[in-house]
């Protein structure tokens, strides 16, 4: 972090495709006589259309993949970008990495840049394990000494060893991609290019991956990194871009963007608000109003660190006297198995009728309680005795627990995600 | 990168055979059979003076080169398919690669030709120096008319399609099976635009010694060579930033 030069820098990015329009329907044999002489030429004209734009924007078979991106990234900055499918990311991707040319716009970077859209593009399963580093490393731009130098590591860090001298055809797939993998990962260029390759492999080398990312990034190396996987920018990244129809439409700190990405492609996020008339009801007793995941602060937020207490914060709205009722909600990881439930616990609350009018109640959850992952959250208004249920509404929301991996979790030192339903910081005596 | 990638191609394309590498003569020593035998002894072709069969060896051997690589070469880009899409890389390692691939076979099967020659008693003369250089003038043109075919390739697959028979014709249309010496005089000077007039003449003059070592045609092969690296790179590098849109 010693310097924030501005390394690379993209102004204006667009980048225009022509998608195939239909052919014309069934034809009279004449007519599909006379087509059978003609279709060269027509054929001819379109193929050359793929690349070949007339300066009106009214053609109908055209899309902009990417529409005026701009951007900077600075010296050791890791940078995420975050979309839906189809979103633009890997098409701004590949114009960064020189794959693709821009149809308007440019970008400028300083030093060595490279770039790895896809684990194991250029392995050649007739070459033994050992070739293929030499080859896949000289492809993304390794020197032969340098590939020499960091030859063991690589080896070590994919784990086939035994198997570095026969052909990759031989491998499993598994062995592959890793094989792959670790030699992307040792790659030493001033800019990386990452896209998607977090998700490679076995849960236990996805973690491997992960950490060794993990240390990439904080090492100071500049990274630009795609993903769908909040997590992964979250725990990566020092900021984050979020695209959607070939545009930025936001950009800023992680905790923003991957909460907005959540909301907007889960179609679901941390904070929910009925209007009115839409409010979970029971017959005229009782209206959900809202449910959100809250911090200390009772400031809503979307990501939850592993070591932070936050709340599950209630409201709803009492419309008939005389009733009891207690929020309570339940815990949901993202397998769907229920982590526990928790019930409104006041003394005041347990056998009072409530008046009419507006109530707010806030669960706590302990920090270093959850383990890391995707949660949502059932919630329901009822009384227990008699044990009445009067509304259930469930997966309310989703947010996300991520661990930041600055060792005081439960996890201490360890890289992967401890195995558990949930990671108590436990005393050790 | 450029060696690495040239020993891969090499490696994969002979690996789990059994005969390995001694493929690359098969092309070779096929066609020299069957053109000795129907041009030789069938039509009587006149070699100059020489045995037929050596005669067609030394045709065959430059022109195998030129027409393998310069297939290789047109269809380098085409089938590169995921590389384009997926990693960067100075595109032009592409039709350098390929031709250096069948330089390779090319080399194998000259020392075959050698050997053979020498078995046959050949003298070698001085002019055998001049070879690399023709050699040279084979690479340019491959690369040159290759380059060319391989950028618009991605575009047009018809070009692969017609590759094939290009070749073929322009087989008959150089001095592989007959010697320059039955084409008329006056046509000459157009049949040697095709740089292999000069380059099979010089083979022929420098391992046979039946003739005089013909620096005219060689002069206007060497020259059409040129032109057509210079077309094929230009054109190349102007095509290069839409492969992977296209391709």
């Amino acid at each position: 972090m010693a310097d924030h030069q501005v390394i690379l820098q993209a102004s204006g990015l667009s980048k225009r495709y022509r998608i195939g329009s239909r052919s014309k329907s069934q034809l009279s044999g004449t007519a599909q006589l006379l087509n059978f002489i003609t279709q060269p030429v027509q054929r001819f004209k379109k193929i050359r259309r793929l690349s070949n734009f007339d300066d009106k924007d009214s053609e109908h078979d055209v899309i902009w993949a990417l529409k005026d991106v701009s951007f900077e990234v600075r010296r050791g900055e890791v940078l995420g970008i975050m979309g839906a499918n189809g979103a633009g990311k890997s098409t701004l991707l590949k114009i960064l990495s020189r794959i693709i040319t821009p149809t308007s716009g440019e970008f400028r970077y300083e030093g060595t840049l490279s770039s790895l859209l896809e684990v194991g593009t250029g392995f050649n399963g007739e070459l033994t394990g050992r070739e293929n580093i030499y080859l896949n490393g000289s492809i993304l731009g390794m020197r032969r000494a340098q590939i020499d130098k960091v030859f063991d590591e690589i080896v070590d860090f994919s784990g086939v060893e035994r198997f570095i001298d026969t052909p990759v055809k031989r491998y499993s797939s598994g062995m592959t991609v890793r094989l792959a993998f670790s030699v992307a990962a040792h790659l030493d260029p001033d800019i990386l290019l990452l896209d998607e390759v977090l998700s490679v492999g076995d849960a236990e080398f996805s973690q491997k991956s992960m950490h060794k990312m993990e240390s990439v990034a904080k090492s100071g190396r500049t990274v630009v990194l795609v993903s769908h996987s909040a997590t992964a920018v979250a725990r990566l990244c020092d900021r984050a871009i979020f695209i959607a129809g070939g545009s930025i439409v936001a950009s800023g700190s992680v905790e923003q963007i991957t909460g907005l990405y959540l909301g907007n492609t889960v179609h679901t996020r941390a904070t929910k608000i009925w209007h009115a008339a839409m409010a979970p009801c029971a017959e005229g007793l009782v209206r959900l109003l809202s449910v959100r995941i809250v911090n200390a602060e009772l400031e809503p937020i979307e990501i939850v660190d592993v070591r932070q207490r936050f709340g599950v914060e209630v409201c709803f709205e009492i419309l008939q006297l005389g009733r009891v009722v207690l929020p309570e909600f339940q815990l949901v990881n993202a397998a769907g198995d229920i982590l526990f439930t928790s019930i409104e616990n006041r003394t005041e609350w347990g056998h009072t009728p409530r008046e009419l009018g507006l109530y707010t109640s806030t669960g706590w959850v302990e920090g270093n309680t959850l383990n890391e992952g995707r949660y949502s959250v059932n919630t329901s208004l009822s009384s227990l005795a008699p044990r009445n249920s009067y509304l259930t509404e469930n997966e309310a929301l989703y947010f996300q627990v991520i661990d930041p991996l600055d060792g005081d979790s439960a996890r201490s030192d360890y890289g992967l995600t401890p195995p558990g339903y949930i990671s108590p910081r436990l005393q050790w005596t | 990168m450029l060696m690495l990638w040239i020993w891969r191609d090499i490696k994969v394309r002979y690996a789990q055979s059994a005969l390995g590498v001694s493929w690359s003569l098969f092309p070779m020593l096929s066609q020299v059979l069957i053109y000795t035998m129907v041009f030789g002894k069938l039509v009587r072709i006149d070699s100059d003076g020489a045995p037929y069969a050596l005669f067609a060896l030394t045709g065959v051997v430059p022109w195998l080169f030129f027409s393998q690589a310069l297939n290789a070469v047109s269809s380098s880009v085409y089938g590169a398919g995921p590389f384009l899409q997926k990693i960067y890389f100075p595109r032009l390692i592409l039709p350098i690669a390929a031709m250096f691939d069948k330089f390779f076979d090319f080399l194998i099967s000259f020392c075959l030709l050698l050997i053979l020659l020498a078995f046959s008693g050949a003298s070698f003369s001085i002019s055998v120096l001049f070879l690399p250089f023709l050699v040279l003038i084979i690479m340019i043109a491959v690369l040159g008319f290759g380059m060319l075919a391989a950028a618009v390739a991605v575009h047009f697959r018809d070009v692969l399609h017609i590759m094939g028979y290009v070749s073929m014709a322009l087989m008959y249309a150089s001095p592989v099976v007959y010697p320059v010496s039955l084409v008329p005089a006056e046509y000459r000077y157009i049949y040697s635009l095709n740089p292999m007039v000069g380059v099979i003449e010089g083979f022929r003059s420098a391992l046979l010694a039946t003739r005089p070592m013909p620096w005219d045609l060689i002069a206007i092969s060497a020259s059409v060579a040129l032109c057509s690296l210079l077309l094929g790179v230009i054109y190349f590098k102007a095509a290069e930033a839409k492969f992977a849109d296209v391709g």
